[in-house]
């Protein structure tokens, strides 16, 4: 019967709303499939040059090769470059996610006098804009005469990721359900047990996901490191120096195998997460 | 735990504010201090001394204020354009991907991943002279032959507006996401299209995530001076290449100081009187 209504309703509905309506319904799509082609030219465009049998400078495509996948550091610079945002990377990774975490721990698990002020100070560097940071962190070494180089970049660096890591732990925090925290403490867990064996590998994730973030800030990060890394070259700063004579092909080789190496961790976060809610 | 209770939260804050407090306040503080000195008379190049010239200020403004308004001018259409784009993205992801939804959202986040100047230079090859778009679209005689992409405004905001389209897209998609579909469904049960329904339903339920957004993508586009230097030319300075170039071309710390300081005042303004306007505290 259901069927019969259906197929009387059909030529009933005027032109213009089965229009609005296929419209409503595939118009979304269609912005979609634009925006994601929008999002993924220049990823196309670096993967694809990163084939480029270009010699120095990558800017008209030349022939296929695979020499600059097999050989990415063919261009030393690019190497170089790239092992001291790993470096810088990983040190600014680790300490941000250790002092991130304790604050978010504390402004999300007690209440305390002040507790909104330190809200406020997780805030402010988040809306700083970069170059001010950048600066006036330059004038506090210059000042001390501290020359800028690998350790002030990595303090830069820890300064900024700081404020990201404790809002996304805050968040996991905040999501936990307090009553299995509760039932650890009445089967006998004292206060360290319960935290060692409940809570932490409850937030463990957000923890997790807060130290993938501030590794990525920090080897994404470029205006920051400008100023206070001096004469160290890290991976943005030789594309943004090299970008005015062509940048060699093989910092293309870089920057698609971070996108794909990212993808992978991501996806496989993914499929963790699924296995586990199973 | 051997220690009382109440220092719990305080020891844990310890470390971290001592640290953002060294590296973060005192440099804020030391850069208010530097916008007020003058160069030492007979002195090297670099040197400066204290004589709490607050002319700096005015100079500094009066100097750069063509670069400042570009700033806050570009830095606005980046944040209206990305937010026109990213809003009907996120609304896509959060109500019609069904089970493609995580795959999506890791595809918003994907480019990202590509270094931010790399994908940069990336448009300026695409868009410039050498590349397919320009003589493609001369050849159609859609743009003239003088015409360029590249170096031009509509090239800053377009590469700005690119560039933080993440950071947009995300906080929309979070707070998109959590609205109830059943408060959209009643309000078609109240006889409200669809188009009510987004606009009276929807769109007031997803303010968190606009306010969240344009001010992810405004204070960093505000600051930004990459876009700039890549895609733009001389006449699109903004006031972050003023600064970039105060510091290390011409090492005048003051002028460099005094920008800083005010584009961070006036930034933070913005801010607090927007935030009251939307009436979130969220954030905070």
């Amino acid at each position: 019967m259901s069927q019969k209504i259906k197929d009387a309703s059909i030529p009933t509905i005027p032109f213009k709303a089965r229009f609005s309506r296929w419209f409503g319904r595939n118009l979304l799509r269609i912005y979609m499939i634009f925006g994601f082609t929008y999002l993924f030219i220049p990823v196309a465009y670096t993967f694809a040059f990163s084939f480029n049998d270009s010699g120095k400078s990558n800017l008209i495509w030349k022939g296929f090769t695979l020499d600059n996948w097999k050989n990415p550091c063919g261009a030393p610079e690019v190497c170089n470059a790239l092992g001291n945002s790993i470096k810088i990377g990983l040190l600014a990774t680790i300490f941000s996610t250790i002092l991130g975490t304790m604050i978010a721990f504390a402004i999300g698990r007690y209440k305390f006098k002040g507790r909104s002020s330190s809200n406020l100070l997780i805030f402010l560097p988040m809306a700083t804009p970069e170059i001010v940071l950048g600066a006036s962190l330059l004038s506090l070494f210059l000042v001390f005469k501290i020359n800028p180089g690998f350790w002030p970049t990595v303090i830069a660096h820890v300064v900024f990721c700081v404020s990201f890591v404790v809002v996304t732990v805050k968040a996991r925090i905040a999501s936990l359900d307090p009553r299995l925290e509760q039932a650890a403490m009445d089967l006998y867990a004292n206060e360290l047990e319960t935290f060692r064996k409940v809570t932490l590998p409850l937030v463990a994730p957000g923890i997790a996901g807060a130290a993938l973030l501030a590794f990525s800030l920090s080897f994404d990060d470029f205006i920051i490191t400008n100023f206070n890394s001096g004469t160290l070259i890290t991976f943005p700063k030789f594309v943004y120096v090299s970008a005015a004579r062509g940048i060699p092909a093989q910092a293309n080789v870089i920057g698609s195998a971070m996108f794909f190496l990212a993808l992978a961790i991501v996806i496989a976060g993914q499929l963790v997460k699924r296995k586990k809610n199973r | 735990m051997s220690f009382p209770k109440v220092r719990v939260p305080y020891l844990l804050l310890l470390p971290g504010f001592a640290f953002l407090f060294t590296f973060f306040i005192l440099p804020i503080i030391n850069l208010a201090q530097t916008s007020t000195q003058t160069p030492v008379a007979g002195g090297d190049t670099g040197e400066y001394e204290q004589t709490l010239a607050f002319g700096n200020y005015i100079q500094a403004f009066v100097e750069n204020k063509e670069q400042f308004g570009r700033s806050f001018l570009y830095a606005s259409l980046a944040t209206i354009f990305a937010l026109a784009i990213a809003y009907p993205l996120a609304y896509a992801i959060a109500f019609k991907a069904g089970k493609f939804k995580n795959i999506l959202l890791v595809l918003v986040v994907a480019p990202f991943f590509t270094s931010f100047l790399l994908r940069t230079v990336a448009w300026k090859q695409i868009l410039g002279e050498e590349g397919f778009v320009v003589p493609g679209l001369r050849s159609l005689n859609i743009i003239g032959e003088q015409t360029t992409l590249t170096s031009t405004s509509i090239a800053v905001v377009a590469g700005m507006t690119y560039n933080f389209l993440p950071f947009m897209t995300l906080p929309l998609y979070a707070s998109l996401e959590r609205i109830d579909p059943r408060t959209i469904e009643a309000a078609g049960d109240l006889y409200a299209n669809g188009i009510t329904a987004f606009r009276r339903v929807t769109v007031p339920l997803s303010m968190p995530g606009v306010v969240a957004g344009t001010l992810l993508t405004f204070i960093p586009a505000a600051g930004d001076y990459v876009n700039a230097a890549i895609l733009g030319s001389p006449n699109t300075k903004m006031i972050g290449n003023v600064i970039e170039s105060r510091y290390f071309k011409i090492v005048d710390y003051p002028t460099a100081a005094a920008l800083s300081f005010t584009l961070m005042v006036a930034i933070l303004i913005l801010v607090t009187l927007y935030i009251r306007k939307a009436g979130t505290e969220e954030l905070v």
